[in-house]
């Protein structure tokens, strides 16, 4: 691991281009940049109908520049899943996701041989063999059977691998990195900073177009410094009032913008009480939705209590908003 | 700009911030792609590369503004409100609306002092009621010029200055002028509905804190331009959330920690639910392996486990709740029913002379908040006069709860065991710890005053299995998670 801290400290103080670097270290080219400047990808991403801050849109911009994964983090809800999706798309890239959970482990997530396929040729040998009119030969030839099961036919991809091998531009997705165990990470580790996996039996293979990398994370656990290390960081907290009513506006065909604001001003309300969940964007969008499909033009106080339980999940919560906000007047 | 950068790298770490080799580099190269003169990308920038924790975002930005206040060329313009030399250049190029109402502003930098307090009020009024970014660091402006009453050379971090000016700007007056000129704007015929209202409230509390910040920064700004970067920075330097002292907390940096709380009993939750499923594996299980089998052809590719079933201990806590280490019980209790659901019982005891059992008003609660709240209102914890008695408490306990602790329980005792020199009765402590599985104390104490005065920890660590020191969030949830 000490290699590319080493060689990145070189170019550094050299002054030199990124793309020098990288070669220096022997991984591959990022290719030409994607984006051309920090407004152009705020603008990009706008165009497709994902409005991002000053700072998401920096974090993508310096992710591409720099080739290194971007991990972000935040409340649930938030669109990080989201971005990641967004960027695909605007860089027409084809979306590769590794879902992660509990007991994700190398076969699920790298590559896995497929055993069933290897016994399989076992047998088939085995049959030929026992009968000479089929097999010319006649001895079983170990080695070349070991050779033939560990070839590439018999490699079932896993997402991290394809992300590796693809040969036209990836963005990969590790949703919610999180939930897998502290050791499983590691799996990651080499993937994210070399972008290249190594398999005992075949070598390393190495990515021929560096992916854009995205993980998330809903912070149910502190992730290993090692990982944080590799990774850009972002934080994407719930959006400001004049953002989240830009949000509501692009992604709510069909409202009014009085509406949108008054949607983005009750939930930033919601928001500073004490909830055990605070509406998110996306319950937000949905809460916009129904109220255009139900026609509402204009919230009153039982318009709100009617579809407060779009917004939140909890029925503590739920009483608790129409005790502060809605209190008076019922 | 790598010399001024590898300060800032020195700067983060005094605060703190652990920021490795490699991110440095990271954030070296990242200067590389963006443009300099503009202030909001170069912060982005290095807060990717350098901060990997949203707690730590805070500090970050303090000691950004700080080093970067003077440094970087050309910073007038991009930084937007707060910057410039001329109080009369950018802002009131923004704010046509100013001229009339501020006679003093053409005179630069010191400027406010001709505006009367009610001129300088009337100008906020306006700010804030149009939402006028200009106009509101205009203000800011004029308000530190009137209010704070800066002296140059005192090495302060300018806590004292802020509340200074707040206090004369009396904002929760201008809160309810602005609430009242809105209800006359609107409401023509009918007045606000209580829901209309309370929006208005939330709008105009956040342009008021808007322009809380804008004071902050310009005094900030101003300190730094009096005595340097360095010098400032050390002086408003703060633990990270993590190592704020529990005793000693303010009232701002409680509310702070309230709020990590939950995330933290939450992480912590998960991470015992984990550590419990995948501590061990069990003994194989052959029925279930050899049901597997089958779609290998009968040969046991992959073997398979039972899953361990390890007991969850019992808790029982015991909790001093006397003025001198209230904060840090409430603070733990809260953590230890935030997970409750790892501990197949958690009974809770508090005690400040008499003792009184709690548990009843955690159930069926959702908000410990709540709980708390009721059980320093509702609990019967005064037996003689209302100061800490550890041996009564501890008596009494034995006496009436002593015979639920069984081998499964693990007791928890909070507190600084300062005990106004009654009789300590380690007695109970000695039989507690042969009946219970283990007996640990927690003390918010910094170690080196264990001892002494009226501090009988001593006495009582003889019969505890361990005594530990918890003054932060993170030596609690260190001792936690070693817990269950």
């Amino acid at each position: 691991m000490s290699e590319p801290s080493s060689g990145a400290a070189g170019g550094a103080d050299a002054g030199g281009g990124p793309a020098g670097d990288r070669a220096a270290l022997g991984l591959p080219d990022s290719g030409p940049p994607r984006f051309q400047s920090v407004p152009g990808v705020r603008r990009d991403l706008a165009a497709i109908g994902y409005l991002a801050d000053e700072g998401i849109a920096g974090v993508v911009y310096l992710a591409d520049r720099l080739a290194k994964p971007v991990l972000v983090e935040g409340p649930a809800g938030t669109g990080k899943t989201q971005l990641a999706k967004s960027v695909a798309e605007m860089t027409g890239s084809r979306l590769i996701r590794l879902q992660c959970y509990e007991g994700l482990d190398e076969s699920k997530a790298l590559y896995e041989w497929n055993y069933r396929k290897q016994l399989l040729r076992i047998q088939a040998q085995q049959v030929a063999d026992a009968e000479p009119s089929v097999a010319g030969a006649g001895t079983p030839r170990w080695k070349e059977l070991e050779e033939d099961i560990f070839s590439e036919d018999f490699l079932l991809t896993r997402p991290l691998l394809e992300a590796i091998r693809a040969q036209e531009p990836v963005v990969l997705l590790v949703d919610e990195v999180d939930r897998v165990e502290l050791e499983t990470e590691a799996l990651l580790l080499e993937v994210l900073s070399e972008y290249q996996v190594s398999i005992p039996e075949l070598g390393t293979v190495r990515a021929t177009r560096l992916p854009m990398v995205f993980l998330t994370s809903n912070n149910t656990r502190e992730l290993s410094e090692a990982l944080k290390r590799r990774c850009l960081y972002l934080h994407i907290d719930y959006p400001d009032l004049d953002r989240e009513r830009e949000i509501v506006r692009t992604r709510v065909p069909g409202i009014s913008t009085e509406l949108a604001d008054q949607v983005a001003r009750i939930v930033r309300s919601l928001r500073t009480l004490e909830l055990r969940k605070p509406p998110s964007v996306s319950e937000t969008l949905d809460w916009a939705r129904t109220l255009v499909v139900l026609g509402i033009e204009s919230i009153d106080a039982t318009g709100a209590r009617d579809t407060l339980n779009i917004l939140l999940k909890y029925q503590s919560d739920i009483d608790r908003a129409a005790k502060e906000l809605l209190s008076a007047d019922s | 700009m790598l010399d001024l950068l590898t300060g800032f790298v020195a700067e983060l770490r005094r605060a703190g911030l652990p920021v490795s080799l490699t991110e440095h580099l990271d954030a070296a190269e990242a200067v590389h792609h963006i443009p300099l003169e503009d202030r909001e990308a170069l912060k982005y920038a290095l807060g990717a590369t350098l901060v990997k924790s949203s707690a730590h975002w805070r500090a970050f930005e303090m000691a950004f503004e700080i080093y970067f206040a003077t440094r970087l060329p050309g910073d007038g313009g991009a930084a937007g409100e707060g910057e410039g030399e001329e109080p009369s250049g950018a802002g009131a190029g923004e704010a046509p609306g100013a001229e009339g109402r501020a006679p003093g502003q053409r005179r630069g930098g010191g400027g406010g002092q001709g505006l009367t307090p009610e001129e300088l009020a009337e100008l906020l009024f306006r700010a804030l009621q149009r939402d006028d970014p200009g106009l509101t660091a205009l203000g800011a402006r004029y308000a530190v010029d009137r209010y704070a009453g800066m002296e140059p050379g005192r090495p302060v971090g300018g806590t004292y200055y802020l509340y200074r000016t707040l206090r004369n700007l009396d904002l929760d007056r201008m809160l309810e002028r602005l609430l009242a000129a809105a209800g006359g704007e609107t409401g023509s015929a009918t007045a606000l509905t209580p829901l209309e209202e309370r929006l208005a409230r939330d709008e105009y509390h956040a342009r008021i804190e808007r322009l809380r910040r804008a004071i902050e920064t310009e005094i900030r700004r101003r300190l730094v331009m009096d005595r340097g970067a360095e010098a400032l920075s050390r002086s408003v330097r703060k633990p990270l959330p993590e190592d704020i002292d529990v005793m000693h907390a303010t009232r701002d940096e409680l509310a702070e920690l309230h709020r990590t709380l939950h995330p933290l009993s939450r992480k912590l939750a998960v991470r015992l639910a984990r550590k419990r499923r995948h501590g061990r594996r069990g003994p194989l299980d052959v029925r279930a392996t050899v049901r597997h089998s089958l779609s290998t052809g009968g040969v046991p590719v992959e073997p398979r486990f039972r899953h361990p079933r390890p007991a969850k201990p019992e808790i029982f806590v015991v909790a001093d709740i006397s003025g001198s280490v209230a904060s840090f019980a409430r603070f733990t209790l809260h953590l230890v029913y935030a997970i409750s659901s790892q501990f197949s019982k958690v009974r809770s005891f508090v005690f400040v002379d008499g003792i009184d059992e709690v548990t009843r008003f955690f159930e069926g609660v959702d908000d410990p908040a709540q709980a708390v709240h009721r059980i320093n209102t509702e609990a019967d914890v005064i037996w003689v006069d209302g100061h800490s008695d550890y041996g009564h408490a501890l008596s009494v306990f034995h006496q009436r709860w002593g015979s639920d602790v069984t081998s499964r329980t693990s007791v928890l005792l909070l507190g600084d065991a300062r005990n106004n020199y009654h009789a300590s009765e380690a007695w109970v402590l000695e039989d507690l710890q042969r009946a219970a599985r283990h007996v640990y104390w927690l003390n918010p104490e910094p170690r080196d005053y264990w001892g002494s005065g009226d501090s009988i920890i001593d006495e009582y660590a003889a019969h505890c299995d361990d005594v530990v020191e918890c003054r932060t969030q993170r030596q609690l949830e260190h001792f936690v998670g070693d817990l269950a």
